[in-house]
Formats: C-alpha cells, structure tokens, sequence
C-alpha cells in the first residue's frame, strides 16, 4: 500500500525558493541580454531595496498605506458586515436592493478616482474612500451568501430552544455564517491592498502607490519602482497570512476546507 | 387487534400530550397533499411511545406539528392541556441529521438552552448531562471531532438538558451504523430511566420500536393515519429472545403487513 507521505520540512522550502532563484535568474539574464539601461537588474532593485529601507520615507510611506487600508477596511466592516446580515435575514429587502449592488460592484474602485476626488478632494479621505469602496462589496456579498446559506436545520434548532429574532441572529445565523464571511472578509482586504496602491498614485503624495510613481517622475529610478512594487507584494503576503491564522480559530475552523 | 393486558400507562388520569383530530395538508405545486390524516393519541407522563410507518407516510411531518414546528390544517395538539402553537422550549425535537453547532465545543452545545442559568447551575447541568451521554474527556471537543453517534448522544444531551416536557426524536440513529444504533438504543433506555421524560420516537425499525416503547403507534402510508397501537407490556431489561417479545414483534409486523418469513 502507497502511503500518503508528509512533505519534509526542507523540501516545503526548497522547491518554492528554487522557483524564485530560477526567476531572478532568468530576469537577470534578460537586462545583460537586452543590454538595457533603463530597467534595473535584480541586484539593482536589491541595492534600492537597501537604499531605500535606510530612508526614512519608506517607512512613513509604508505607515501611510497600511493605515488608509485599515481605516477604509474598518469602515467597510463597519458598514458592510450589518447591512449584509441585514440583506440576507430579510430576502425581500435582499430583492430590492440587490439591482443596484450588482451594478456597483463590478465597477472597478479605479474608475471612482475621479469622483472620489470631486467628493473629497485630492487627499487621505479620497483614498480611503477608494479602499473603503473595493473592500465593502465582497464584504456585504460574503454575509448575503452566508447568512442565506445557514442550514435550515440550525435556525429550528434554535427557535426550538425559543430563541428570539435577535438572539438566533446573534447565538446561530452569525456563527454559523462567519466562516464564508472572514472568507469574504480576507478577499475584501486584499482587494483595499490593490485599491490604496492605485489611489496614491493619483489621489495623494504619500505611499507606497506614490513611491511608486514619484520614483519614476522623479529621475527613472526603476530601481526604486521596482525595489517598491516587491515591498507591496510581501506586505500584501504577508496581510493575507495574518488574516489566513485567524481561520485556524477553533470556533470557525469547522468551516474551512482544512477542517479535518 | 387486542391485548387482554391493561394499558397502564395510557389510563392515567391527564395525557401529557393531547393530540386531536390533526390533519395536515401541504400545497405541493399548487396542489393540495394531505400528509397527516384525523390522527388522535394520548400520550402520557413519562411514556415511550414509538411512531411507526412506511417512509414517506407523513412521520415527520406528525412530528413537527406535535412539536408546534407546523401549524395544524386542522384539529390540534395540547401539551398538558396547553394548545401547542409554535416552538417551544418545553418540548424539544432531535432531528435525524446532525444538527449540533459546530462552533460550539461539547459543553457549548449542552449548555446552549442554558443561557439564562446562573453560571454555577449551568455548568452543572453541563457536567450532569456530559455524564449522563457518557461524553466526559470530550467537554472541549467540537463537533467535528466526534463519531456520529456521539454527535447524536449531543443533540440528545442538549435537549435533555434543558429539561423539557416532551422529547420528540425523529430517527435519531437513521445514519448510524447497525452496532452503533443498538448500542445507542441502549444508552437512550437508560437516560429514559434514569429521567423519566415523555419521549415520542419516530423509527422504521420494528426491533427498534419493540425493544423501545411502552406503545408503538402504527401509521399508515400516506395519509399518515393510526392504523393500530401495540402495547408493549415487557419489563425493562427486555430479552429480545424471550417468547413474548418474538410475538410482539410478529404481531407488529403483521400490522405493518411485511411477512416475517422471507
Ligand atoms: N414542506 C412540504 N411541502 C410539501 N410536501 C411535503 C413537505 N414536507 C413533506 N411533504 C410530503 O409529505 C409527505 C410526508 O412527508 P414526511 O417527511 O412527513 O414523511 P416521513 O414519514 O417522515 O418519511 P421518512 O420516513 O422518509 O422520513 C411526503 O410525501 C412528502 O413529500
Ligand atoms: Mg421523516
């Protein structure tokens, strides 16, 4: 009989880590190929990486983008976690509004910067509208979906322990829907890392997303724009896997596919 | 059919559980379908009575409305003389899937309906009932970490443990395995003993039925109707090989009209 067998610690990190020195590789063998001025070798985007990390601009601009996610993820939560309870406990309420969400929602939070910066001007609000906006959609979706799909069998179960309305909201529909709205509220907060990125490179001068292109108005440094693209990915991974810890919670772990 | 024995437990003075000329009638695709036909039964305090019948007949659905879960088409149930008209705490249905919350350890389960306790009085209703299912070392344990029978001893457990009148158990052990439900037969014969509840029992097992009730209640297909009712007068523990037992059951098959030589 073939066992199922465990991956070994190194091997979970040799294959990923070889995968990425193959792409430097390759990367670094294109910029001696091309003989390209203009576009920065590994190495170089490695010394722009340091260069930048010993300014103290990198930091603030690190700090300025981690808080407009924060503030415009927590409004979204804020807003979007009860109206999508709402949405899903009363489906006739569901019907009528549903029309205008899916006509907002696929409107990318890209396409608002121009109203975003009528509404609030060319500043912080502008952009932590636009992450508010790209987090609150798949927020309020996740509830709708969970809360409807709460199995019919728990809702009795409650009343029949005379659970008011209230209470089965609280002691069993939200429980029971959470796992499929952290999932929404994980996929909503990678969406505001992508939307703050875009904002600042429009809407203010602070950021990752003005790094970004005050590096490249400002003398190509293609180095720094590429030193800060790879800032913005690992912050990203690394927001994903806090989130990610959260779904190991044994009261929620039940929902997830690495149940066991 | 008759039995010369007397019905004790059906000739005390007030039923627990009055059910009177219930009809339910479902709209199915416009069209309407009677599930549960004129049914009239008297239940009383601290009987087991077992519901049999062919699947489909209209069990559940008898069920449900006893439980206040489905409002009459007509006719009506009273518990203690109280009109049943919605769910209610007093009476506790435990359906066939495994419907304990699986965000909720053991005692979170168990302790559920106790909410409004003080915390003392609850976490020894936790700790009486945990004993009483025989789930101790498991009080931390979620849902998903339990076999299915003690899923099932779960459910049982946390609608014990709010101390209902009537415990409606709608073929608890239908998805558990043959050795499992004997064992889990037993263990529900002891619990019965041990707190002389009012249980009605929803089974399509005739050993199960004969092994269990004071009184089974033998339904017809649909419309579910009571086609008769076979009093068990055997003495807990009961052998199931003893002579009286094997006529019992064949007389209960009879009524069902399986033949019992295949
Ligand atoms: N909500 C409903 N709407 C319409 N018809 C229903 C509904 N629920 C049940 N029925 C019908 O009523 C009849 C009785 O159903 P019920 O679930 O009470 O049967 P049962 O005796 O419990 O069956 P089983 O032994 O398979 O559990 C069936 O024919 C079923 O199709
Ligand atoms: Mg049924």
């Amino acid at each position: 009989m073939k066992k199922i067998r465990q991956p070994r610690r190194w091997e979970i990190w040799l294959w990923p880590l070889v995968t990425a020195a193959l792409l430097l590789a390759v990367w670094q063998y294109s910029v001696l190929w091309t003989r390209t001025n203009v576009f920065p070798s590994p190495l170089g985007v490695w010394h722009g990486i340091l260069g930048l990390s010993h300014e103290h601009v990198l930091w603030a601009d690190i700090g300025a983008s981690l808080r407009r996610v924060a503030v415009g993820f927590g409004a979204a939560v804020l807003v979007g976690i009860p109206l999508g309870l709402c949405l899903g406990w009363f489906p006739a309420l569901h019907q009528v509004v549903n029309p205008v969400l899916e006509i907002l929602r696929p409107i990318s939070p890209i396409a608002w910067i121009p109203v975003a910066i009528v509404f609030f001007g060319v500043g912080d609000p502008a952009a932590i509208f636009l992450v508010f906006l790209g987090a609150f959609f798949p927020i309020v979706v996740a509830c709708v979906g969970g809360v409807s799909s709460v199995p019919p069998l728990f809702r009795r179960a409650g009343r029949n322990f005379g659970l008011s309305n209230a209470q089965l909201l609280r002691r069993v529909v939200f429980p029971a829907a959470l796992p499929q709205i952290l999932i929404g509220l994980r996929i909503a907060l990678g969406i505001g890392w992508l939307v703050v990125v875009a904002g600042e490179m429009i809407a203010v001068d602070s950021g990752l997303g003005y790094l970004v292109i005050d590096s490249r108005n400002s003398g190509k440094r293609y180095d720094l724009v590429v030193a800060a693209m790879l800032i913005i990915g690992i912050i990203g991974l690394i927001l994903d896997a806090g989130f990610r810890t959260i779904e190991r919670i044994r009261s929620v772990r039940w929902g997830f596919r690495h149940a066991v | 059919m008759s039995l010369p024995h007397t019905v004790i437990a059906a000739s005390a003075a007030k039923p627990k559980l009055q059910v009177t000329g219930l009809s339910v009638v479902y709209q199915s695709n416009g069209k309407p379908l009677a599930a549960v036909e004129d049914i009239n039964l008297e239940i009383s305090d601290g009987e087991f009575v077992c519901l049999v019948g062919p699947s489909g007949c209209g069990k559940s659905t008898l069920m449900n409305a006893m439980g206040g879960f489905l409002s009459p088409s007509r006719g009506s149930v009273a518990i203690d003389g109280e009109t049943v008209s919605g769910p209610d705490r007093r009476r506790i249905l435990v359906f066939q899937e495994y419907a304990v919350f699986p965000w909720l350890t053991v005692e979170g389960n168990i302790g559920f309906g106790l909410s409004k306790l003080p915390r003392e009085e609850r976490e020894q209703r936790i700790a009486h009932y945990v004993e009483l299912v025989r789930l101790q070392g498991f009080e931390h344990a979620y849902p998903s970490d339990l076999s299915g029978g003690m899923k099932q001893r779960l459910q049982v457990a946390r609608a014990l443990a709010v101390n209902p009148d009537v415990l409606f158990l709608d073929e608890p052990f239908g998805a558990l395995d043959s050795i499992t439900r004997v064992l889990m037969r037993a263990e529900l014969l002891r619990i019965w003993q041990a707190e002389r509840r009012t249980i009605v029992f929803v089974t399509h097992e005739t050993d199960e039925a004969v092994q269990l009730a004071d009184r089974v209640v033998v339904l017809s297909s649909r419309p579910a109707r009571i086609q008769d009712i076979l009093t068990i007068d055997i003495p807990h523990p009961r052998n199931i090989s003893s002579p009286r037992y094997l006529a019992l059951r064949d007389e209960l098959l009879k009524m069902i009209g399986l033949a019992y030589e295949i």
